[in-house]
């Protein structure tokens, strides 16, 4: 039986540990509110761009933007997003696996695939196995609009100069706190969403013409999109380690309580044997 | 036809403005222009500018950044990446960032990438500043 001393320093240390896992918990709550609300005030934003964008797309035929046509595929890109820091559970480690998935299905369809990542536990877990070209570490603690863009920039850029000829997306879509779902998008060519088709389209004035519209607004698009996945990607983070924090506290509390029930009858255990030894040693002075 | 505009701007961050106004201006890819009720269907760029609305006779300013601005059916939709309104305006990194910019313009060729770049932050400098300076009218 383990010595009374050591029970007692494992049960402090579990406490230590418990206090660290509840306030983490309690940091992603409130972080994890104001990433819930930056995705909630993105939506409109990017709602209604698709809308804007579906409808040029469609009264424009046969576009000349690169950004549409679709090119015989050879080379793709995978933008991998996952986040900077661990201790959240299985989010992380789900991403990596589906991106390994999406690499080896899709080896037989493309000549090549290059990776790109975000986050630095992304970054460190993929570059061992794939070529990674590019890595955006530190964006995700202070995600704002222009890193987005920036991200976005370069990859439009890549696929413009014919790198790659498909851009994927591969990031955890917020569902709910409890759950993220892995969402794999594809963000070149761009697939402009499908309107009704009986919808009436008012004839518009465009100021400048159709075709400079739709070249300005596409880039834009991508941005946003991105803007999104990574903004979810965030929202889902701080869910994820909210839960993998409030198990642990939860673990760490039925482990307290187990090593002090083991303390007490240890010490119950001292008790008794100091006991008999005094009764048999008064016994034998008696005697 | 309606004698309101239903106005929402919005940008990536939350929506600024759903309001019902009497009339808009801003300026577009091809210049400043204004929209009354009744307009006809638009589709434009904005660029870098001030957008003003008036409601009941009151005249509020706005800086914008690049966006999209819309009119279909009395409802406008401006879609940018930035906005602020006239009291938000912090006068005092408005015209940081302006020396910042002309600093950097300074050294920079305009064959550089991020000419651009300075050049942009130093119109919306620009823009922030003769915003700030409007307060709303009576």
């Amino acid at each position: 039986m383990a010595s009374l001393k050591s029970i007692k320093k494992r049960i402090v240390s579990v406490k230590n540990t418990r206090q660290i896992t509840k306030a983490m918990k309690m940091v992603s709550a409130a972080k994890l509110r104001r990433a819930q609300e930056n995705v909630v005030a993105a939506r409109p934003y990017a709602k209604k761009l698709g809308e804007v964008l579906g409808r040029l797309a469609k009264s424009q035929d046969g576009s000349s933007s690169p950004l549409l046509q679709k090119r015989i595929s050879q080379k793709a890109l995978l933008v991998v997003v996952t986040s900077d820091r661990g201790l959240c559970g299985g989010f992380n480690a789900n991403i990596c696996k589906a991106a390994e998935r999406f690499i080896r299905e899709k080896k037989a369809e493309f000549a090549e695939i290059s990776v790109t990542t975000v986050g630095r536990k992304g970054f460190e877990f993929l570059k061992n196995r794939q070529k990674i070209n590019k890595n955006y570490g530190n964006v995700l603690s202070n995600l704002s609009y222009p890193t987005a863009a920036l991200l976005a920039q370069e990859v439009v850029e890549g696929y413009v100069a014919e790198e790659y000829d498909e851009v994927y997306l591969l990031f955890n879509a917020f569902r709910s706190v409890m759950s993220q779902d892995i969402t794999l998008q594809q963000l070149l060519p761009i697939v402009p969403e499908e309107t009704a088709e009986e919808e009436y389209v008012p004839e518009y004035i465009y100021e400048p013409s159709k075709g400079e519209l739709l070249d300005e607004l596409l880039p834009k698009h991508i941005e946003v999109q991105v803007f999104k996945a990574l903004l979810e990607s965030v929202a889902s983070e701080h869910g994820a380690r909210m839960t993998a924090m409030d198990s642990a506290s939860k673990n760490a509390t039925e482990m307290i309580g187990k090593l002090t029930l083991q303390y007490n009858r240890a010490r119950q255990a001292a008790i008794t044997t100091e006991l008999m030894e005094i009764i048999s040693g008064a016994e034998s002075i008696k005697g | 036809m309606a004698e309101k505009l239903k106005v929402d701007l919005v940008t990536p961050y939350k929506k600024i403005l759903s309001e019902e106004v009497d009339e808009i201006t801003a300026t577009g890819a091809l210049g400043e222009f204004g929209v009354l009720p009744g307009h006809a269907p638009f589709l434009t760029s904005l660029k870098i500018g001030e957008l003003t609305y008036k409601k009941g006779g009151q005249l509020f300013h706005l800086a914008v950044n690049w966006g999209y601005f819309e009119v279909e059916d009395d409802k406008v939709t401006v879609l940018v990446e930035t906005a602020e309104r006239a009291d938000e305006i912090d006068l005092e990194r408005a015209k940081a960032a302006l020396g910042r910019a002309e600093e950097a313009l300074k050294r920079l060729s305009p064959e550089d990438k991020s000419y651009k770049t300075q050049e942009a932050a130093l119109e919306r400098a620009l823009i922030r500043m003769q915003v700030a300076g409007k307060t709303t009218r009576k």
